[in-house]
């Protein structure tokens, strides 16, 4: 390698300023985290909390561990999905407003969920306003929305597969399909009594304090080999950047990626929404702002979105918590209040 | 013999895009494919890289049969350059760095680096190595995608209409890059062409396309006004000029 030269040590200082620019993104979630730990309706001091982190029998642990640690991992690790999520299906579909919310895997979870709460009778509504919904069978619940997820996302992957997998086509599939579900939830919910249909309204608030720790462990062991997936074809997505023909004749092979990909990123995108409910806008934003941001390298794309899906996620969830305390608003009302006039924003910025 | 193409036949459903399409091409070849639009030339190329699969008769690349070859494998001997290409937010070194996909595991090696930095040299285009491709001019944009190619260190390039949308100066300046580097890399050089006087200049074999079959081919005695008439319909004249044929569309 020649050093007198000025084309590789720049070229490699390019790259550092890309990894400086995730390093500050990854100190902006730590701050973040210790400032969520601290919000919250029992007033710990910073002392209490860094005892209650360390020592299980301090006065705050119990609050600390059970309530805001896994609340705080849950809105994390869902964060990341959502980001690598948007960042995958935007790439993979050529389309800037593909994600889990487009695709109809939402739609589908909540169709699954209100098939179980009113047909099979899983839910109830609690008069405590902690936990306004009582699940008299959470699994079978979490199940059906499981199902119901997946079921979408297989029939737009079929059809996609049958007629060779072109983009537009997994785009329109997928559109069809969450109107075929919303149509479905809402003809469930015009039969069903007032209990069961505010049930099924709670259930599709996107909410992460829902998140125990067993669930904060499922969505943690689904990311880790998602995300080695993706990162392991961060080339395969920048060819695909520079289009189909292309990538092609850099032997990739566009297909198998395309459904792969989608593939991945619906399951952990069903397994998020089934645990906390729907939130939106996460997924479309932050690989939209990083996107501006870092450029399409996937290298740092991937990461990076995934990053700041996280910290968009742990800020939203940290106002509602803080916002009409003692209230705890639901985070996905956050992230689409806060999510939407970005959009507009960034669409002015692009019009440009 | 580098590339050999033997009675390949292809159809999009009931069309018959290619008929019976014959010919071989040796190491530094530089061949222009001729023909009016919709003649298959195109389609030729995607067939001989395996982007079309073509059901009928044989493709060998340095005595493999392409249909048994991995994608990976093509693209390690096939470098191919559509007729468009996509622009985007990354820069002039990663678009080029992205030829070495085919090569690329979990991530591009100092090797890599190391051609993608040679090929910006020869290609003369280090001064914009940091640029953003959305921000290159026609000439420069393609001149990046030749060097994506080449830095996949194939056997074969592939060219589809390299020059259709480059002014006198870049379009001279493209063709005389990939004149060569075909020749100091003994690569051979396939060429969808528009331009018949351009293709003249600078190739030395042709294959001329008509109705999806290979009408004529062989060096530039094969150009004849006679076989301007009959490929694309026009009376021509052809005259030598500074030891080239040139072609005048007669008024």
């Amino acid at each position: 390698m020649s050093f007198k030269d000025g084309t590789v040590t720049g070229y490699k200082s390019y790259l550092r300023n890309k990894l400086h620019i995730g390093a500050v993104l990854v100190l902006a979630l730590t701050v973040t985290i210790i400032f969520s730990i601290k919000v919250g309706a029992a007033n710990l001091s910073v002392y209490e909390i860094l005892n209650g982190l360390v020592n299980s029998q301090a006065a705050g642990a119990s609050i600390i561990w059970n309530i805001r640690i896994p609340r705080i991992l849950a809105a994390i690790i869902a964060g990341c999905c959502m980001g690598i999520e948007g960042c995958i299906m935007q790439n993979v579909l050529r389309n800037p407003l593909a994600s889990p919310y487009t695709m109809g895997i939402s739609q589908g979870a909540a169709f699954g969920a209100a098939f179980a709460i009113i047909v099979l009778g899983a839910g109830a509504l609690n008069s405590t306003q902690a936990d306004a919904v009582i699940m008299n069978n959470p699994y079978l619940t979490v199940f059906a929305a499981f199902l119901g997820a997946m079921i979408g996302v297989s029939i737009v992957l079929l059809i996609a597969r049958v007629r060779s997998v072109t983009p537009e086509a997994m785009i329109l599939a997928g559109v069809a399909m969450s109107a075929m579900f919303t149509a479905g939830t809402m003809f469930l919910q015009y039969f069903a009594t007032d209990t069961q249909v505010a049930a099924t309204v709670f259930w599709t608030f996107g909410d992460v304090g829902r998140a125990v720790w067993s669930d904060v462990w499922i969505m943690f062991i689904l990311l880790i080999p998602a995300l080695a997936y993706f990162m392991y074809h961060a080339w395969d997505y920048n060819s695909l950047e520079i289009g189909e023909e292309t990538a092609k004749g850099l032997g990739v092979n566009t297909d198998r990626i395309r459904l792969h990909g989608m593939l991945i990123s619906s399951f952990t995108s069903a397994v998020t929404v089934v645990f906390l409910g729907v939130i939106g806008f996460v997924g479309l934003i932050a690989p939209h702002i990083m996107r501006r941001i870092i450029g399409t390298d996937h290298r740092f794309l991937i990461p990076t979105s995934a990053i700041l899906g996280a910290l968009i996620l742990l800020v939203s969830d940290t106002i509602a918590r803080a916002i009409l305390a003692p209230i705890v608003l639901p985070v996905g009302i956050i992230t689409s209040f806060l999510g939407a006039p970005l959009f507009f924003y960034i669409i002015i910025k692009m019009g440009r | 013999m580098v590339l050999s193409v033997d009675k390949v036949e292809f159809s999009y459903g009931k069309a018959n895009i290619l008929k019976d399409i014959n010919f071989k091409v040796k190491k530094g070849d530089f061949v222009s494919i001729l023909g009016v639009n919709g003649s298959g030339k195109s389609t030729l190329m995607k067939c001989i890289n395996r982007i079309l699969k073509f059901k009928e008769g044989m493709i060998f690349v340095e005595e493999r049969d392409v249909r048994e070859m991995k994608e990976i494998e093509i693209a390690r001997k096939m470098g191919y350059v559509p007729q468009r290409s996509e622009t985007g937010f990354i820069t002039v070194f990663d678009a080029v760095l992205l030829g070495r996909k085919p090569y690329i595991k979990w991530d591009v090696s100092s090797k890599d680096i190391e051609l993608t930095e040679e090929i910006l040299k020869v290609m003369n285009l280090e001064e914009y190595a940091l640029r953003y491709i959305n921000e290159l001019s026609g000439g420069e944009m393609q001149k990046v995608v030749i060097a994506r190619a080449l830095v996949q260190q194939p056997q074969i390039l592939l060219l589809d209409e390299p020059t259709s949308d480059l002014d006198l100066k870049n379009q001279l300046e493209v063709m005389k890059l990939i004149k060569e580097v075909s020749c100091a890399q003994n690569i051979a050089s396939i060429v969808v062409m528009h331009d018949i006087n351009l293709a003249l200049r600078y190739s030395d074999k042709f294959i001329v396309l008509k109705d999806g079959q290979v009408f004529t081919s062989g060096g530039r005695e094969v150009i004849t006004p006679e076989l301007i008439k009959e490929a694309y319909g026009v009376d021509v004249h052809i005259k030598n000029f500074e030891g080239v044929p040139l072609i005048i569309p007669k008024s």
